[in-house]
Formats: structure tokens, C-alpha cells, sequence
């Protein structure tokens, strides 16, 4: 059979499976719309939670861009990580002891204001907007790569499928379908890697191999030898400061996204919120750490396999062939030497590779059978599909409970609440559906808004809440204003020449930072606005004291839950 | 009342001291051992590769992973400890 009839066929069938998951799961009331009923074992809260966190693009494209950076790649590596510590430890018990819907809810309460819970409410419904509209794009395309339909017939299938199950079943459909699409994504990524590990290395454990066989000084020697970067030394494509700045800025970005935070509600207890953020930072690991190893190995056996030699040589190696056909490979003899020179310019380099070949040809490159291409293309599909159904659910539940419900109609029932949620759902799949088919300017920028934002606006705010009694509501409100803007304007000016069409940058960087590093100075300045605010007005009523003290004991998280 | 209150004082100090601890270690193996002192580390190796290196993109990772699993079972000590932890919870690790 051909890869193209056993990736439709394997496609079609995890599809049916998350449609039957879904049907299984479909929910009736609000606690099982917004917070799966808080049902959720720890493990599968866990697995839901990695899968919700691991985009299509991280499935397709992160071991490509550390395969570019090298050493520092390890930025997203830590970043994106190092954020379920700071979950884990400072922010998830508490918010599920609190024991309610959303984030803005939280904030809402906690500062006893309608506006923090506003503000809030339009913060979560940015980030997630931003982040969900490379998420639809990335669906579009593996359907068009795999399956030869076109990006807009693709981009359809897709929100059918999330609207099926994400209006149907919320939070618990979503919940139960993600398992299942984690599931698939890992094996899909560890059956390749570990391929391509032992015939490269023959060390099947693609962690080990990297450690502990020659492969990785091999490559490094290779593009010494060439003339390029370093792989395994430092600082070679972003400052110290910028490391540092940009892996700050991912963590705590990380522990304020809304979609993730959320996921912290559905669990049993409080006990268990700190456990779940272990298996999701597990699930997530598994994933993370190959993916350096992949990483190496693929671009190893690229210039090992091209480099120094002839065109029609290098074109009669099979995957060549077939990867120069989609684009994603360009072979080039432009000296006209009779051999292929890898260099770091770009006007004499001769072989040039997009960086999402890295995973998609591994299949080939690897010389596994034609399903593993289909399994590759079903782990992509569901890294995608389940990212972007938590992050509807994160930007419906904002408007729907905490500007709905709680702002504009206290006294809805909880019939008018279940049909206004799902109707926000649905019209929130519209939207994104639409940015996939018409991907606004900001999409590589998504990166640097989404967690930039969270980091300066969400973290301090729920941070301080449980941390600091003493915070108010005017130090909230000033600190999440003061972050939010600062952080959204130094973005833009640090990458004007994509957002306002200007020749040049018109701020290089601030303080020697750049766009993704720069949310680290609106959290700085956040904690010091609320701080120095607060202790200049009035302290917050008495009962908000004890809710603090209350969220702080595990004991009675149970009853909480019943809202 | 007071003693209550106390007690409750001081399981909220012992938490702290234990985030507090835990966050040195998250600090150290990440911006420490992947970027501050990335360079001085890049001499001492981990298998074949470059120590910093090894940090950077498995070792800190890895770490991290622990750590919340040492706190989930630590705060699950504390909780008992201080008779705070929910009812009708099982011992678990």
C-alpha cells in the first residue's frame, strides 16, 4: 500500500476514535463544561495537560529549530518546561483549592473588583487568540502535506472535528480526547526517533545516543570544518543576556497561560494538582528531550549524506529526491565546483533545508515502512487539534462564565450559561478557523505575545494573590496595566518591521533584550507597581484575608468544588 | 483560636522554606549550569558531550521533573504533619 492510502487510513481512524471519545464524554452541566466535573485522575489530568501543551508546531518544528540554533535552542528546552516548576510550586494547589472556573474568576475574586476581572478576562482572551491562530494554520498544513487536499479544506475538517467534541463535551470531552491524542503524538515522535537513533548511532534510546555516543561531536566538527556555527558552544546565535532573558521570559510565561493554568481545575484535590503537574511535565519531557537528539541526528545525516558531493549523486539518494519535490530541499550546485558546499552564507550556500524536514523526512530518512509516515502525519494532526481545543475552551470560558456570567448576567440559569458557553465555543472555532485560512502578520510574532503577556500580566497578579495578603485591588489593577502595556509596546517596537511595516526596527532591544525576552522586564516591573501601589492604599477587606489564609491549607478543597 | 493560628503560621513558613529550597535547585541547574556558568562548564564532559551542554538541553529537564515530584510528596508529608491534608485522602506518593 502506498503511504498516501495508509495515511489517510490511519488519519481516519484516530479521528473516529477522538469523534467516539468525544460522544462518550458530552457533558450537561457547567462543572462539566468548564472543569470536566473535576473528575480528572492526576495521570490522565497529566497526559491532557502535555498534549493540550504541545503544539503542532512543537510537534513539527521544534527539534528543526534546535537543529538551526544548537546549544541555544536550549532556550524553548528550559523555557517551556521550567515554567510546570513554577506551576507546580507556586500557582496550581492554590488556584485548585480555590476552586473555581477560570483564571479571571480568580483574579476577579481575589482583588474583589469587576475590572481586574475584565481586564483579566480580555488578557486571556488575547493570549489565546494569538497562540490559537498558528494552531489552525498548523492543522491546514499537515492536511495539505499529507493528504494532497487543499489549506482551506483542511483548515474545515479540522474545526469540525474540534467543534464535534469541544461544543459537545467541554472541558471533559476535550480532557478525554486529548489523552487519547498524547497517546498518539508520542508514539508517533518516539517511533521515529528511536529509529533513526540506532541506525545512526546503534544506541536505540535517542537520550543516551546523544550523551554518550561520538554523534554530537561529530556533527560539531562538521560545521567547524564548514565554516558554521558551533553546535555545542554557547552564546553563538543570541547574547548571554538574551538566553538568560528569553528563557526567563518562556518560564514564567509558561505558569501565566491561561489554557494551562485551567487544566489545574479539573483535578480530584489539591494533592493531586501537584502531582498532575509532575506526570504533565513527564509527558512533556519524554518529548523534550528527544527532540535535541533528533535534532542532532537528522542534521548529522544531512550533511553527512549531501555535503561534498556531486548533484547527481546526491539526487540519487531516494529521500533527497522526494524532499526536493515539496520544496522543503534545495540542492543548488552554484559555483559550479561539480560538488555541494553546506556554507553559513546565504548567497553561496548550496544545500538549504526548511527546518520542518528535520521531522517529517526522518520516516524516510530512517527507511521506515510507509505507516510510520501516516503515524507521523496522525501525531502531528493531534498535536495540533488538542492544543487548539484547550485554548478555545480557555478563551470561551473567559467570555462565557467570567464576562457573561459573572459581569453582564449574575442571574442566568445554569441552562442560559451551558447554551451561552457553547455558542462561544463555536464562534471562537469560526474565528480561528479563519485566521488559519488567512494567517495575519503576527504569527511568527506569536511566540513572543503570547508568553510575553502572560508573563507580565497573569503570573504576578495570581502570584502576589496567594503570596502576598496584603496585595489590593488598585496595586493588582496598576501592576497587570502597567505590564500588559509596557510589554505589548516595547513587542511592538522591537518588531516593527514586521507589525507596522517599518524599514528598520524602531527599538533594536530594550536594555539589550529582545521581543521574546522582554516580558521578563513587564513582570519586574508589574511586581514592583503593584507592590509600591498597594502599600500606599488601603488594605483589602477582611474576608478577602481569609480567603487567602483558606486557600493556603489543602483541607477542604472538596467542598469548594461544589460552588 | 490562637494556637490555630499558629500552627497554621508555621505549615505556611515550612512551605515556603521548602519552595524556596527547591527553586534554588530549579535556578542553579537552568540559568546556572546552562548559562552563567555555561562557559567555565563547557571544559568538564557529561558522556561525550560538553557538561553546559548536557544541562542545557537534557540535565535540566530533567531535574525539573523531579523536583515536582519531590515537592508532591513532600507537601503531602507537611500536610499530614500539620493535619491540614483532605479528608478522606489515601496515602499516596
Amino acid at each position: 500500500m502506498s503511504t498516501e492510502t495508509w495515511t489517510l487510513i490511519i488519519v481516519a481512524i484516530t479521528f473516529a476514535f477522538y469523534l467516539y471519545i468525544g460522544y462518550m464524554n458530552r457533558v450537561r452541566e457547567t462543572a462539566g463544561f468548564y472543569v470536566a466535573g473535576r473528575g480528572v485522575p492526576a495521570i490522565a489530568n497529566g497526559a491532557a495537560t502535555a498534549a493540550d501543551w504541545m503544539s503542532g508546531a512543537s510537534f513539527v518544528s521544534m527539534a528543526g529549530l534546535i537543529a538551526f540554533l544548537g546549544y541555544d535552542g536550549a532556550v524553548y528546552l528550559m523555557g517551556w518546561t521550567g515554567g510546570y516548576v513554577l506551576l507546580a510550586l507556586l500557582l496550581a494547589p492554590y488556584l485548585r483549592k480555590y476552586g473555581k472556573y477560570t483564571v479571571p474568576d480568580f483574579i476577579g475574586d481575589r482583588y474583589y473588583s469587576n475590572t481586574a476581572r475584565a481586564v483579566a478576562a480580555i488578557a486571556t482572551v488575547f493570549i489565546s487568540l494569538t497562540y490559537v491562530a498558528g494552531q489552525m494554520r498548523a492543522v491546514g498544513i499537515v492536511f495539505s502535506r499529507f493528504l494532497q487536499v487543499d489549506i482551506l479544506m483542511g483548515v474545515i475538517i479540522g474545526m469540525a472535528i474540534v467543534a464535534f467534541f469541544a461544543v459537545l463535551g467541554g472541558m471533559k470531552g476535550i480532557t478525554w480526547t486529548q489523552v487519547a491524542q498524547y497517546t498518539i503524538l508520542i508514539l508517533a515522535y518516539l517511533i521515529t526517533a528511536v529509529a533513526i537513533s540506532a541506525k545512526l548511532t546503534g544506541n536505540p534510546v535517542p537520550q543516551l545516543a546523544l550523551t554518550f555516543s561520538d554523534i554530537a561531536v561529530r556533527l560539531n566538527q562538521i560545521q567547524t570544518d564548514l565554516g558554521l556555527k558551533e553546535y555545542l558552544a554557547p552564546f553563538q546565535h543570541f547574547s548571554q543576556l538574551n538566553v538568560l532573558f528569553i528563557t526567563l521570559a518562556l518560564m514564567i510565561g509558561t505558569a501565566g497561560l491561561p489554557h494551562v493554568i485551567i487544566r489545574f481545575y479539573t483535578v480530584p484535590s489539591v494533592a493531586d494538582a501537584r502531582k498532575s503537574a509532575g506526570w504533565a511535565l513527564l509527558f512533556i519531557v519524554i518529548l523534550y528531550t528527544t527532540a535535541p537528539a533528533l535534532a542532532v541526528f537528522a542534521k548529522y545525516n544531512i550533511l553527512n549524506s549531501l555535503n561534498g558531493k556531486t548533484v547527481e549523486d546526491a539526487q540519487s539518494i531516494e529521500w533527497v529526491s522526494s524532499w526536493q519535490k515539496t520544496g522543503l530541499l534545495k540542492i543548488e550546485d552554484k559555483n559550479g565546483d561539480g560538488v555541494l558546499t553546506m556554507t553559513s552564507d546565504k548567497a553561496t550556500n548550496e544545500i538549504v533545508f526548511d527546518r520542518d524536514i528535520i521531522v517529517l523526512s526522518t520516516p524516510e530518512v530512517a527507511q521506515l515502512a510507509p505507516w510510520v509516515v501516516g503515524l507521523v502525519a496522525a501525531g502531528g494532526l493531534a498535536a495540533a487539534l488538542s492544543t487548539a481545543a484547550g485554548l478555545l475552551l480557555a478563551m470561551s470560558s473567559a467570555f462565557s462564565h467570567d464576562v457573561y456570567y459573572r459581569i453582564m448576567r449574575p442571574d442566568a440559569d445554569e441552562r442560559q450559561r451551558m447554551i451561552v458557553g457553547r455558542s462561544t465555543i463555536f464562534v471562537a472555532i469560526l474565528i480561528a478557523g479563519y485566521f488559519g485560512v488567512h494567517p495575519p502578520g503576527f504569527v511568527g510574532e506569536v511566540v513572543a505575545f503570547a508568553f510575553g503577556l502572560a508573563a507580565a500580566s497573569l503570573f504576578p497578579a495570581i502570584f502576589l494573590g496567594i503570596f502576598d495578603k496584603r496585595m489590593n485591588r488598585e496595586g493588582a489593577i496598576a501592576g497587570i496595566l502597567t505590564g500588559l502595556i509596557f510589554t505589548l509596546v516595547m513587542i511592538i517596537l522591537i518588531r516593527s518591521t514586521r507589525l507596522l511595516g517599518t524599514a528598520e526596527p524602531i527599538l533594536p532591544s530594550f536594555l539589550g533584550v529582545n521581543a521574546q525576552g522582554v516580558g521578563v522586564y513587564g513582570a519586574i516591573l508589574n511586581f514592583i507597581v503593584s507592590l509600591v501601589v498597594s502599600r500606599m492604599t488601603a488594605p483589602p477587606p477582611e474576608e478577602i484575608q481569609h480567603m487567602v489564609e483558606d486557600i493556603r491549607v489543602p483541607r477542604g478543597a472538596g467542598q469548594a468544588a461544589a460552588h | 483560636m490562637d494556637k490555630k493560628q499558629d500552627r497554621a503560621q508555621a505549615y505556611w513558613k515550612a512551605n515556603i522554606r521548602l519552595i524556596a529550597i527547591l527553586l534554588v535547585i530549579w535556578a542553579l541547574v537552568s540559568f546556572g549550569a546552562a548559562i552563567l556558568f555555561a562557559v567555565p562548564l563547557s571544559g568538564l564532559n557529561v558522556g561525550q558531550i560538553p557538561m553546559s551542554f548536557w544541562f542545557a538541553q537534557q540535565g535540566s529537564m530533567i531535574t525539573f521533573v523531579i523536583l515536582i515530584f519531590v515537592y508532591a510528596w513532600l507537601m503531602n508529608r507537611l500536610d499530614r504533619e500539620y493535619d491540614v491534608h483532605e479528608e478522606g485522602e489515601e496515602e499516596t506518593s
